[in-house]
């Protein structure tokens, strides 16, 4: 601990993960490469907007973008199928979009708006979707690993064929309820699969500080739950190592962990300088291994997919994005009467 | 020398059990480590063994017999060589087992948690009670008949255990309803650390009564997930010390979603298990959480006494949608009390019983708080005061209108529990009496509490740590200027 590590361990991750390519990266459809451009595209514009309401002082409190890891979790949504189960730690927008929610309902909920999904009570970490079958949006850190692992424990006793989704960084990854939820879940082989989000960075302390096992994807091994690293950076690796995972946990076989090598772009949050990493690191990443960028290559080059098409999507996401803020800055704030509303539920007769 | 072999304390708290079965018949060989006997309470058996070397020359009590107090002599061992006949005929006066003589039989090595029988007040409140009065010197197994007017006065009564009760309320609920299922530490195979959850695995099975391994704060997070998908969790903590590592997950998790989520999200989930002091299980074993849960909102804390009010409490918590922390008591689990026998005994949360009506000064307390409220009543009584006892039942939502109520009549109040003072219930209901009887009072309202250090575990300190009856009555006195 302390000093004496990290002199010898400097902080600049030079056993980083290499973004290598996989050897057999499985192909998209034109379709299929469309369909996750526009996703990804709608998360990053999001958060551009979010960040700029948040400047506004607009958005209060905390604000964790998710610039960056936008393929993981579009990737494992399109592995996914309808009635699978979706929770998270705070750094929850890209989720909640990626899972159908209504972009005003999110922007609205972190501007604190009535309409908002949590009518203003939640905030940007605390947001919930019964209906798209997203819930939450946790901040406490690992909290959601438990809890996740409690819907796998509910589609197991209610044998619904459903899995949980159950999305941590690399350091709630250190949190000890992890592990208690590894090993329950491998106890009853419940049909959750843990998706490790590993930005290299818990706030502001990168992986090679925090953690003695770096691979991620081997945290379940004493518990004998498989695991792999991914290039999170790449939707197509996500995607198929998604599938593969679900379908190990959907057929009976327990847990499964995936290990997403991604990277954020912005701070920890809105009130993060980022000195813990050098500028240059940065915009390596983003030069080579934007995820977006990636696809948009590809559409062009492999698809042929003409620019004006693109540009067309862009514009469709920018409207979105702009009407989300639109709404989020107008709507008005929660009725005072609703401070006292949904603390308990009505017993019924 | 013969040796007197006594009956056995499977716990510190055990007064008395069965002699199920002599395992060694008269005149038989006995050596160390020789198993001569079965004893059990209604929680457990265990085996008595033979310390030292010798022949068993006399029975004394024979097979089956029931309610066999700790420490009396059961057989006669007699030292090889001697005379058996005479030995048997000392009739129960030799030394007794452990050759040192004196010490009662060595307490069973086995997990003290699983173990404590009886009630402990017994000792703690009988000694503490003033030498003029007439009261009886100990709290019998049975306690008064509480007033129950939530029932038609003719409804056939059943004398339960709380320990039953609670296990009756689970398995009628787990019958009627597929999603109600109950989870934690040694709740199946072993039948519950405490046996509340007796039977349950073999009526229900293990999809719906599931063993955790001890992990309090994993399992209490897939309890909180599996109740937010429409599961209703019954989270069994061996005691409410061990909920501290799942603390997070009642407070930030099940407590604040529905909040959080707009109404979106609720938890029905019940948090329950033994919580306060045991006997002689130290500070780590010994806590009383009602205060700090009820000071939660999302919350409702509901810690009852009689045997009635936990089957129909713990009914209501079950098909409540929202978390409920269900704090029970292990010195009350083994106390009978009359159930009536009703189709669906389920009462409301949140309500306050007068368990015993008067008009002079009102107690108010709750679960193992009304024992010393009720015999203090008692002696008051034979003293001339009349006291309204008040079981509060639900501390959250806190039922202050039946407490005002009765503090509009009597004028005065002093309010029991064995938990800390600073911030307790006792405050709480101190500072509601303040704005919603203020005009009524006519002495302070005092608090009788546990005291404001960590639970010693020497016997006399213990003692002193916790509320006695004397200081109630001594309370009580005080606000009626006597």
């Amino acid at each position: 601990m302390g000093a004496g590590s990290e002199a010898g361990k400097p902080a600049t991750d030079t056993d980083a993960p290499q973004h290598r390519p996989a050897p057999n990266i499985p192909q998209f459809t034109r379709d299929e490469d469309l369909h996750a451009y526009r996703e990804m595209l709608l998360i990053r514009r999001f958060e551009e907007k979010a960040g700029q309401l948040y400047g506004m002082g607009l958005i209060g409190g905390f604000c964790h973008l998710y610039i960056g890891q936008e393929a993981v979790v579009v990737g494992v949504q399109m592995a996914g199928e309808d009635g699978d189960q979706n929770i998270t730690g705070y750094r929850d927008h890209g989720h909640m979009l990626a899972c159908g929610m209504d972009a005003k309902g999110v922007m609205a909920e972190l501007t604190g708006r009535r309409g908002g999904y949590s009518r203003g009570k939640g905030g940007s970490m605390h947001m919930f979707s019964r209906e798209k079958q997203f819930f939450g949006g946790h901040g406490i850190v690992g909290a959601q690993v438990a809890l996740g692992t409690g819907l796998a424990f509910a589609d197991a006793y209610l044998k619904n064929g459903k899995v949980s989704f159950t999305y941590m960084g690399d350091g709630a990854a250190n949190q000890g309820q992890v592990y208690e939820s590894f090993n329950m879940a491998a106890l009853w082989k419940l049909p959750v699969v843990y998706i490790v989000e590993n930005n290299r960075y818990a706030m502001g302390t990168s992986v090679a500080r925090a953690s003695a096992q770096t691979d991620f994807s081997k945290r379940g091994l004493s518990f004998g739950i498989p695991g792999e690293q991914v290039d999170g950076m790449d939707v197509r690796t996500v995607r198929e190592a998604a599938a593969r995972a679900i379908q190990h946990a959907r057929s009976g076989e327990g847990p499964y962990i995936l290990e997403m090598q991604t990277y954020r772009y912005r701070g920890h949050s809105m009130s993060d300088p980022a000195k813990y990493r050098s500028k240059d690191e940065v915009s390596k990443m983003r030069d080579e291994h934007d995820p977006i960028e990636m696809v948009r290559k590809r559409l062009i080059e492999a698809h042929g997919v003409p620019e004006a098409d693109l540009k067309g999507i862009d514009a469709k996401v920018r409207e979105i994005v702009n009407e989300s803020a639109d709404f989020a800055t107008h709507d008005a704030e929660p009725d005072p009467s609703e401070l006292w509303t949904d603390i308990l539920l009505e017993a019924r007769a | 020398m013969a040796t007197d072999i006594l009956m056995p304390a499977l716990s510190p708290t055990m007064e008395e059990g069965k002699l199920a079965k002599w395992l060694k018949k008269e005149g038989d060989a006995v050596k160390a480590g020789d198993v001569l006997a079965e004893i059990e309470t209604d929680k457990a058996t265990m085996e008595v063994e033979a310390i030292d070397e010798g022949v068993l020359a006399k029975i004394l009590v024979p097979d089956g017999t029931e309610n066999v107090a700790v420490n009396t002599p059961i057989a006669i061992i007699a030292e090889e060589g001697e005379d058996v006949s005479a030995a048997a005929a000392s009739g129960g006066k030799g030394k007794p087992n452990g050759a040192d003589g004196g010490a009662p039989a060595p307490t069973p090595d086995m997990d003290a948690e699983g173990m404590t029988e009886k009630p402990s007040a017994t000792a703690k409140s009988g000694e503490d009670a003033p030498k003029a009065t007439a009261a009886p010197a100990v709290i019998t197994n049975k306690a008064p008949a509480p007033v129950m007017e939530e029932f038609p006065a003719d409804s056939p009564m059943v004398t339960t255990t709380v320990r039953e009760a609670l296990r009756d309320a689970m398995a009628e609920e787990m019958r009627k309803d597929d999603k109600v299922f109950v989870m934690g530490e040694e709740v199946a195979e072993y039948q519950g650390a405490y046996k509340i959850t007796q039977g349950l695995l073999q009526e229900f099975g293990a999809r719906r009564v599931v063993d955790t391994p001890i992990t309090e704060h994993g399992f209490a997070g897939i309890g909180v997930g599996a109740a937010f998908m429409g599961l209703k969790p019954i989270v069994e903590f061996m005691t409410f010390n061990f909920a501290m590592q799942a603390i997070d997950h009642i407070i930030n998790s099940a407590a604040k979603t529905l909040y959080m989520s707009g109404g979106q999200l609720g938890c029905p989930i019940v948090f329950r298990g033994p919580n306060g002091a045991a006997a002689r299980v130290g500070a780590q074993h010994s806590h009383d959480y009602a205060a700090w849960y009820s000071n939660v909102p999302g919350l409702k804390v509901i810690a009852p006494y009689t045997a009635s009010d936990a089957k129909g409490l713990l009914k209501a918590a079950i098909r409540d949608p929202n978390p409920v922390i269900f704090l029970e008591n292990e010195i009350l689990y083994g106390q009978s009390f009359p159930v009536p026998q009703i189709e669906d005994l389920v009462l409301p949360i949140g309500k306050a019983r007068i368990h015993r009506p008067g008009t002079d000064v009102t107690l108010v307390s709750f679960s193992i708080g009304m024992t010393y409220a009720l015999k203090a009543a008692q002696i008051l009584s034979e003293q001339g005061i009349e006291a309204e006892v008040i079981d509060l039942r639900t501390i959250r939502p806190m039922d202050s209108a039946t407490v005002v109520e009765s503090v509009k009549k009597t004028g005065r109040c002093v309010c029991v529990e064995e938990g800390f003072p600073q911030s307790g219930v006792g405050a709480e209901i101190v500072a509601r009496l303040m704005v919603d009887a203020f005009d009524y009072l006519d002495a302070p309202v005092l608090r009788v509490t546990g005291k404001d250090v960590p639970m010693p575990y020497a016997a006399n300190l213990e003692k002193l740590a916790l509320p006695s009856v004397a200081e109630v009555v001594e309370a009580a006195k005080s606000v009626c200027y006597k």
